[in-house]
């Protein structure tokens, strides 16, 4: 179980076990896309897949474990901002691909 | 040693420069014998160079966009000059290569050292006072802030004596930035001013969002601030968003001119197209960064002189959350014709109309918020009715261009200046006049004369239309931008209109020098005793003016907004405590000029490949961040004894 | 007769400050980090834009070794760990332990950049340089400006290591290491984003 014990800072920090289990999710999350392009066994678009899952997942878990995001007062402003940023790269880097590629397309 | 630096780096046979150059050292000169004369370096290193206090660093912050204001208008006087006279067989005085630099360094000096420090610099005299807190949240991250903007405006200047400023227009497009095609210092000099002073901009983000979010008075909810403090989180947002991406468009820029990559070369797989895509996503929310804390300004004038609290705060809030949130979803605007599908020009010309909406929603509530109000018309109304009436044209001729096949016509042409420049001078410009003319008392003690600043007004109102108008009308008859010379007699008539314009901006900007020449010698009998000259609602009118180092001598609890109208209300403003309390205040230290200086030198050195001082000043940074983590001993307490002292010679009103 | 409200008593204890500050000084780091995060989302978007520029050159597939990535990754997952390891013993107390820790992380880095710098070497060897095309110059680039945000964290865990041996766990030493080790957390995701979109795709 994990226990968030409160820093100086207001924030979360971790114990010994949710490093722990941080890192051993993590390591199941990067064994699994690299094993599966490393062996080949699936078709490309189901691969393609898992590797963006396994990535979000794994940013997710080392978010919550190693840096202590969670739904606290302490972390409002870390959260918005997080989201926020999200959401910029969403437009930013998704907006640039649409762009470059309908460059590319035409010319 | 020197890299490729020689003493042919010195325009020895062009007159221009040289007599810039000639006469800004000897300004300089005289500037510093004067202040050895009258043996005042003590004082400046004391209360000035070395200070981390806010409202000292935003004073310099204004005195530095004021010097850049003087250069980049000289720009356009020999830009629309150039233009009044260079028809036919005439060549004008500024042949091409010359031209070339001189629009491309108006344009970056006019938004990067001039509007972005004035902001800066307004941002960082008001809003800690206007939460009622007494620093911002980093105060030496804030110096180092203000000498990284120097040491870019300085390059900026050097270029003038020292080799050449960048052909490359304000935006650097490639591949004409790239190497190739400008193998000069040129584009070196724009890109290293542009880092390290976007270094400056983004740590100013940081430490002002962070001050407004963690360091408000006790009371003062997010609803409950101020306008202007709001405008500048909302910028703050735009800067910490916007300009990392303006970091990389610079740095693959650099790798490819230094180290010979292929980002946005024409060969081996680059993409010119790319770097374009990359500057305007930082481009377009930068002129939402000069734009916001100017509607800011306006918010407060127009509430304070109508006497009136402002109409519709929470839909002024929501317009201007909006706006930060589409600007960065238009940036496509700045290239509809670069050839992306109909698809796309459809998304980004859709998203800049909706743009336009919470725009006119904030221009609505600045009018009902006059309506039956008790109307003052002091110098920053008169800016903020300048800017109301002018203002809504720009930003009419912006819905126009938004239209992507509309655009096709007017991209680039003289339409898109007089556009810009409509949204820029009325807007960005006004905005900070009218924030100068009502906080200048407070930031130095005394007020401005208010016939020159009237006077000063009206001269730039008519120089606008004058300058600009005239533009509009061009760019519909074909008149590209950017011509050193032109063949069509029809143009002719309106471009001297335009230099007229200018003429009259000139005069515009000399009311404002004799205006402070003016006020400095009346300041004895304007001296502002309370501390509240416009009978404003805010907390900065609380203190004194100037105010004392801690701002206030006990923070106050914040009960509604327009906070300070709300004490004066209540009879709580000027109560005297109980018991004074000790304050902390940060130290001076030298280590904010310290690093501005040796960025300068770095900045120079990786110009001129003179890589070992590159080396050398780039450690010295390092040094000197490590010798400030190692400095425990950064703050100093001011007595409760001398703050009831100084309490006490307010009250006394000596 | 009224008064208005002290919020900072004479007598405050230094730790009210010091809370403060720590909170303030680790949301503007936190908020640095999110720019950080668009600066190498802009790298992303260029290195994507330009994943097929291979211009005649060799291809992510040619270039690329899984095994040695898996072992980047791995080497960069445990010095994560370990850095999270010890803030835990640093909010026990114990310097040695938070020495150990941080000398174990920097090992790490160490050991991931050595590999790194060796997979440059032999690309750049083999013709395949950040000169050679727009895919390799965005490559060469998105990895090496992670790979500098490693050398400089690296550089400031030593600087944390003597400050430590010359002044304690402060409350501002435990609140550098505090925003150094969001710093080493923050790469480790960044390099999540690198190794799926760089190396896992480049060679499908």
């Amino acid at each position: 179980m994990n226990q968030t014990h409160r820093n100086n800072t207001g924030a979360g920090s971790g114990s010994f076990k949710s490093y722990a289990t941080g890192f051993v999710l993590s390591i199941v999350l990067t064994g699994i896309p690299f094993i599966l392009v490393m062996t080949g066994a699936l078709s490309h678009s189901v691969m393609v897949f898992c590797i963006f899952a396994a990535a979000i997942l794994q940013i997710i878990v080392q978010l919550h474990y190693f840096l202590h995001i969670d739904t606290s007062s302490a972390m409002y402003w870390n959260v918005v901002s997080l989201l926020f940023t999200f959401i910029i790269i969403f437009m930013f880097v998704g907006g640039s691909i649409w762009i470059m590629y309908s460059l590319h397309y035409r010319m | 040693m020197f890299g490729k630096l020689t003493l042919s780096a010195i325009p020895y046979h062009d007159p221009i420069p040289m007599g810039a150059v000639y006469g800004s050292l000897l300004l300089g000169m005289t500037i510093l014998s004067l202040i050895t004369y009258f043996k005042k370096w003590p004082y400046l290193w004391k209360e000035w160079l070395t200070s981390v206090d806010h409202k000292k660093i935003g004073i310099m912050y204004i005195i530095l966009a004021m010097v850049m204001l003087l250069r980049g208008f000289s720009d356009a006087i020999m830009m629309r000059a150039q233009q009044a006279i260079a028809l036919g067989s005439s060549q004008g005085f500024l042949p091409p290569d010359h031209f070339n630099q001189v629009f491309s360094v108006h344009g970056m000096i006019m938004i990067l050292f001039m509007a972005m420090p004035f902001l800066s610099g307004l941002m960082n005299i008001v809003v800690p006072q206007q939460i009622g807190a007494r620093d911002v949240a980093f105060p030496f991250l804030n110096a180092v802030s203000l000498w990284l903007s120097v040491a870019g405006a300085l390059l900026v200047m050097v270029s003038l004596g020292v080799g050449e400023f960048s052909r490359a227009g304000w935006s650097g497009y490639t591949p004409l930035s790239e190497q190739a095609f400008s193998p000069d210092t040129g584009v070196d000099y724009w890109i290293w001013s542009l880092q390290i002073s976007g270094v400056g901009s983004l740590l100013t983000g940081i430490n002002f969002l962070v001050t407004i979010l963690k360091m408000r008075a006790p009371g003062m909810t997010l609803m409950r601030m101020p306008l202007f403090t709001w405008t500048a989180a909302f910028t703050t947002v735009l800067i910490i968003f916007a300009f990392p991406v303006l970091t990389v468009a610079l740095s693959l820029l650099t790798l490819d001119r230094y180290c010979g990559m292929h980002f946005f070369t024409n060969d081996l797989g680059g993409n010119t197209m790319m770097y374009i895509n990359l500057f305007w996503t930082w481009g377009h929310p930068e002129v939402y960064i000069v734009i916001l804390p100017a509607f800011g300004i306006f918010s407060e004038v127009v509430a304070t002189f109508s006497r009136k609290k402002l109409f519709g705060y929470g839909s002024l809030v929501y317009a201007t959350a909006a706006i930060m949130f589409l600007s960065f979803s238009v940036w496509v605007h700045h290239f509809f014709t670069m050839g992306t599908s109909a698809n796309v020009n459809i998304f980004f010309g859709i998203s800049t109309m909706l743009i336009a909406i919470p725009t006119g929603v904030k221009i609505f509530n600045w009018l009902f918020t006059m309506y039956r109000g008790r109307v003052r018309v002091a110098t920053p109304l008169l800016w903020t009715l300048g800017f109301l009436s002018t203002f809504a044209v720009g930003g009419l001729t912006g819905v126009l261009l938004s239209m992507p096949p509309a655009d096709y016509v007017l991209h680039n042409s003289l339409f898109l200046i007089a556009h810009f420049h409509n949204m820029l001078v009325p807007g960005v410009l006004f905005g900070f006049m009218a924030g100068y003319a009502y906080w200048f008392p407070k930031a130095i003690g005394f007020r401005l004369n208010a016939t020159w600043g009237k006077l000063s007004f009206w001269f730039w109102l008519t120089g606008f239309y004058l300058a600009f108008i005239p533009l509009y009308i061009l760019g519909f008859m074909g008149m590209p931008r950017r011509m050193q010379h032109f063949d069509n007699p029809a143009w002719h008539p309106y471009l001297i209109i335009a230099a007229l314009g200018t003429f009259f901006i000139l005069c515009g900007i000399g009311c404002m020098l004799l205006q402070l020449l003016v006020s400095i010698r009346d300041r004895h009998a304007t001296r502002d005793v309370t501390g509240d000259p416009w009978d404003g609602r805010t907390l900065e009118w609380l203190t004194s003016s100037p105010p004392a180092a801690y701002n206030f001598a006990v923070i106050p609890t914040v009960q509604d907004r327009d906070a300070f109208w709300d004490m004066k209300e209540t009879g709580t403003a000027y109560r005297k405590p109980d018991r004074y309390v000790d304050i902390a205040m940060p130290r001076n230290t030298v280590y904010g000029l310290a690093i501005g200086g040796l960025a300068f030198l770095f900045g120079f050195a990786m110009i001129w490949y003179i890589w070992w001082l590159a080396l050398v000043s780039f450690l010295g940074v390092i040094a000197v961040v490590l010798a400030r983590t190692a400095d425990d001993d950064t703050q100093e307490v001011i007595p409760a004894a001398e703050v009831e002292r100084i309490e006490a010679l307010r009250r006394g009103g000596a | 007769m009224q008064t208005q409200s002290l919020t900072m008593p004479v007598n405050a204890p230094e730790e009210h400050a010091g809370h403060d500050a720590a909170a303030t000084q680790a949301l503007g780091f936190w908020i640095y980090l999110m720019s950080d995060l668009i600066v190498f989302s802009g790298l992303f978007a260029t290195y994507v834009v330009m994943a097929h520029n291979y211009a005649g050159g060799p291809t992510g597939k040619e270039l690329f070794h899984l095994p040695d990535a898996l072992l980047e990754t791995l080497l960069l997952l445990c010095g994560s760990a370990v850095f999270g390891l010890a803030m835990v013993a640093m909010h026990k107390g114990d310097k040695r332990l938070v020495l150990a820790g941080l000398a174990a992380a920097f090992l790490l880095g160490l050991g991931f950049l050595s590999m790194e710098a060796s997979e440059f070497q032999h690309m750049i060897r083999a013709g395949a340089g950040p000169q050679r095309s727009g895919f390799l110059s965005a490559f060469f680039t998105l990895v090496g400006a992670h790979g500098l945000h490693v050398a400089f964290g690296m550089f400031w865990m030593v600087v944390m290591m003597v400050q430590m041996a010359a002044k304690g766990l402060t409350g501002p030493v435990q609140s550098r290491l505090m925003r150094l080790g969001m710093f080493w957390h923050f790469l480790d995701i960044v390099w999540i984003g690198l190794f799926s979109v760089v190396y896992l795709m480049g060679v499908l």
